[in-house]
């Protein structure tokens, strides 16, 4: 056993990769066996390509008690999250935030005290939120809140890539990553019954389903707000927009699944087992969730009551979630979901 | 019938494979059953642990399995290995019933894989567990748990009473209290005895000391030794062990696949005085790999050493313990403990006696052979010469015994009198009645599986 997180890691593998019989669970056993010899960017690249699902835990020979102790998610999910915190631009945010939730939650609450702060001392322009707070008021605050993360995170993964090695890209590789992430292919356990996550051995679809809930809810809000800039810029068409409008559409569908979908995250997390993930970071995992789902609670919220005397109010708690959001993204497990990308366009390229 | 008042139709004693299909099999007939499994759970399931798949008869493609695999060619398969000393009339019997096994199986929760990386050749015959034995187990547990089965983890049978031509109880252990329990009927399914070191050493010698053990520490041998003395009829020879030569690094217990060396035919190995003693090159080396486990148990302190060189390392499968590596012979044999000067004139002669290594190819018999040298390399033959230089040692591992109950085709038990009204056997335990020796890949799972549904079903019926 080593203290270091590779060294272990690099231990372990050489042990599954005389072992083999976790081959068809996921996609790090095929890339795994395709080694004699592990460099540590080998180890994290594989690392990347583990989804946690635990299914190889659960069906190992070799777990403690044995001697061997081997704890392949455990292991791989610390030498993850070591190369997100390294990789980070800047790699001293990425520690910070990755591991205090409650970091995330100052951010969070700064955040809204700024926007409040807007709302309150910033000239008005328009119907709706641009009654609280102007468009281009608006944009000058969460321009640069998009930006800087896009950067930050394009540097990492270009470390991240230098670091496993990859070759250059090519789309054909790039579609099959998406492919993988669109499905959540590694969390369905090879046979299609999912993970072993929150009661031991018994495979269940509730992670890969969740998670599929809040990426999609994801990617609903944030189509939902594209199409609200292109219909402003594009068809000078600027909110508010009624129900039966493509923002409202898929951001409130977007919000309800989002909203559901770290609900159902959280509640799968605290059951499941704290040993076979990175211990030193579950609070700023939780924390994480959490600001997910106040972003969509806030924005369901601000559909819902958005008529009301309370719309300043929950504009700001709303805008200011989303700027913590935007702007912790790369140092947050947010970041997971680029460097998993990365991971499996790279696992695209040994085949 | 079971006896009024018991609480519980049909005890199954064990917990692995063959344990738990005879304890579904009876739980699906309506038998209240308890399992009595003497590891903690966290090595439930014995051998079956360690297992990795299931070999199958099919005529044509089936779930994992490609072309087909006939009765009689199967049967063939067992015969070469088992040397003639095999039930035939068993032995059919499992080979037909494999087939429907297939699907009783999935229908319980096991999930199948394509054959795994470097095991292509029994993509065939084999249908390879995904995650392997344990997952296997795992499933069988989640089943038998919501068929609402019993389990007692960690409770080791001490004693079945035999009065007669009946078993009246079953003594046993739980949390270091002694318990009995009086069903209507016993299932034996507890393995073998090659984890009792004492009962080794007296069925082999001394030697037997220096063995590894390969599967699990529970497999002792109690409840076999305690019917055998009560006048159960054995089978198989008990002085016999199934050993295979492993990694001399593995751990004394429950090394499991991972301790195995597919490196021999690549190398020479040499014994504590660094000599050769047998021919590294006679076969591939799944064929091989049971005899060089004698040929290391007859060797000095039950120890041999392979050596190689830098262009053998990647032509096998990785194993679990890195190599011993040294850029010298004399600084290898330092390391291993050999006589330097005794291993160097070792390689000396064999080089001397190796062509230029023309035609050389890993996977199949290429006739690359030594000249002149006693024991001769008859395939593989290439000079030891480019450092680095590689070492592994190699020890005898004990797999399984082949000393078992002797049943019939029901599963059941009998003794000089006839049967045991109601005692049956199942898995490792009585393999000995179909497998007088040798091994066949995935055999033993398919005796377990095929003979714990029998023994299942016989102990339901005669408890309804």
């Amino acid at each position: 056993m080593y203290d270091n997180p590779i060294e272990e890691a690099r231990r372990q593998a050489q042990i599954c990769n005389s072992c083999r019989y976790c081959e068809s669970y996921c996609s790090v056993f095929p890339a795994l066996h395709a080694n004699r010899v592990f460099s540590d960017g080998d180890m994290v690249q594989l690392a990347n390509l583990c989804h946690n699902c635990q299914n190889c835990y659960y069906a190992c020979q070799y777990t403690e008690p044995h001697e061997f102790a081997l704890n392949l998610p455990g292991v791989l999910a610390e030498v993850r999250q070591d190369s997100w915190e390294e990789t980070a631009f800047p790699a001293s945010f990425g520690r910070a935030f990755h591991h205090h939730g409650t970091l995330i939650a100052i951010a969070t609450i700064l955040g809204m005290a700024l926007l409040f702060w807007a709302a309150r001392s910033l000239p008005a322009d328009g119907e709706g939120f641009y009654a609280v707070l102007s468009h281009n008021a608006l944009v000058a605050i969460f321009l640069p809140a998009f930006l800087f993360p896009v950067v930050a995170l394009a540097v990492g993964l270009r470390r991240y890539w230098s670091k496993v090695g990859g070759e250059r890209l090519r789309l054909s590789q790039l579609i099959t990553a998406f492919g993988s992430a669109g499905r959540m292919k590694n969390l369905a356990g090879g046979h299609g019954e999912g993970c072993n996550f929150e009661d031991e051995d018994r495979f269940s679809q509730g992670r890969r389903h969740m998670h599929q809930a809040v990426m999609y809810g994801f990617l609903l809000c944030f189509a939902a707000t594209a199409s609200g800039t292109i219909l402003h810029y594009v068809f000078d068409m600027p909110a508010p927009y009624r129900f039966f409008s493509l923002p409202k559409l898929l951001g409130v569908s977007g919000g309800i699944l989002l909203c559901l979908g770290t609900l159902g995250l959280m509640r799968l997390k605290m059951k499941s087992a704290p040993e076979l993930q990175d211990q030193r970071v579950r609070g700023g995992e939780f924390g994480f969730i959490l600001l997910l789902f106040v972003v969509s609670l806030s924005g369901l919220a601000l559909y819902v009551f958005g008529a009301t005397p309370a719309l300043e109010l929950l504009l700001a708690l709303h805008l200011g979630a989303v700027l913590a959001f935007f702007l912790l993204t790369p140092y947050s497990k947010m970041a997971h979901g680029f460097y998993r990308l990365a991971a499996l366009a790279r696992d695209a390229q040994r085949t | 019938m079971s006896q009024p008042g018991a609480e519980y139709d049909v005890v199954v004693v064990g917990g692995g494979n063959a344990a738990l299909c005879a304890a579904m099999t009876a739980a699906e007939s309506g038998a209240r059953v308890l399992i009595l499994e003497a590891a903690p759970k966290p090595y439930r399931g014995g051998n079956s642990r360690h297992t990795r798949n299931f070999r199958c008869m099919h005529e044509e493609p089936v779930s994992v399995l490609v072309d087909s695999y006939g009765e009689d060619e199967y049967f063939d398969d067992l015969i070469k290995v088992t040397g003639g000393k095999t039930d035939e009339h068993l032995a059919r019997m499992v080979i037909r019933s494999s087939r429907e096994c297939l699907p009783w199986m999935i229908e319980r929760g096991v999930r199948f894989q394509p054959s795994l990386s470097g095991t292509l050749s029994l993509a065939r015959t084999n249908a390879f567990f995904m995650g392997g034995g344990k997952s296997l187990v795992n499933a069988y547990y989640r089943t038998a748990e919501a068929l609402g089965i019993e389990v007692h983890y960690e409770a080791p049978v001490t004693h079945i009473e035999l009065d007669g031509s009946r078993v009246t109880r079953v003594d046993y252990q739980l949390g270091g209290e002694a318990r009995s329990v009086r069903p209507g009927a016993v299932v034996v399914a507890s393995g073998g005895f090659q984890a009792d070191i004492d009962w080794l050493a007296e069925a082999w010698g001394p030697p037997a000391r220096n063995f590894l053990i390969r599967g699990t520490p529970y497999n002792r041998g109690v409840v076999l030794r305690d019917l055998l003395d009560q006048g159960v009829i054995s089978v198989g020879d008990p002085t016999q062990c199934h050993a295979v030569a492993i990694d001399g690094r593995a751990p004394k217990y429950d090394g499991g696949i991972v301790t195995r060396l597919d490196c021999v035919p690549f190398s020479i190995v040499v014994n504590n005085d660094g000599e050769r003693f047998y021919d590294e090159g006679e076969d591939v080396w799944p064929k091989r790999y049971a005899i060089w486990g004698r040929l290391i148990a007859a060797q000095p302190e039950q120890v041999g050493h392979v050596i190689i060189d830098a262009k053998a390392l990647p032509l096998f499968m990785p194993s679990v313990f890195p190599p011993i590596k040294a850029d010298t012979l004399e600084e290898l044999a330092g390391k291993m403990d050999i006589p330097a000067d005794r291993l160097t004139e070792t390689v000396a002669t064999f080089n001397a006696a190796c062509g230029e290594g023309d035609g050389f190819h890993p996977t199949e018999l290429d006739g690359v052979a030594t000249t002149g040298l006693t024991p001769p390399k008859t395939n593989w033959a290439r000079r030891i010469e480019q450092p680095p230089f590689y070492g592994y040692s190699l020890r005898t591992g004990v797999t399984f015994t082949y000393l078992g109950l002797k049943v019939d085709e029901t599963a059941q038990c009998s003794t000089e009198a006839g049967p045991v009204e109601n005692l049956w056997a199942a898995g490792e335990t009585m393999a000995g009645s179909i497998l007088g020796q040798g091994y066949l890949a995935g055999y033993g799972m398919t005796i377990g599986t095929v003979f714990g549904r029998i023994a299942g079903r016989e102990a339901a019926n005669h408890v309804r």
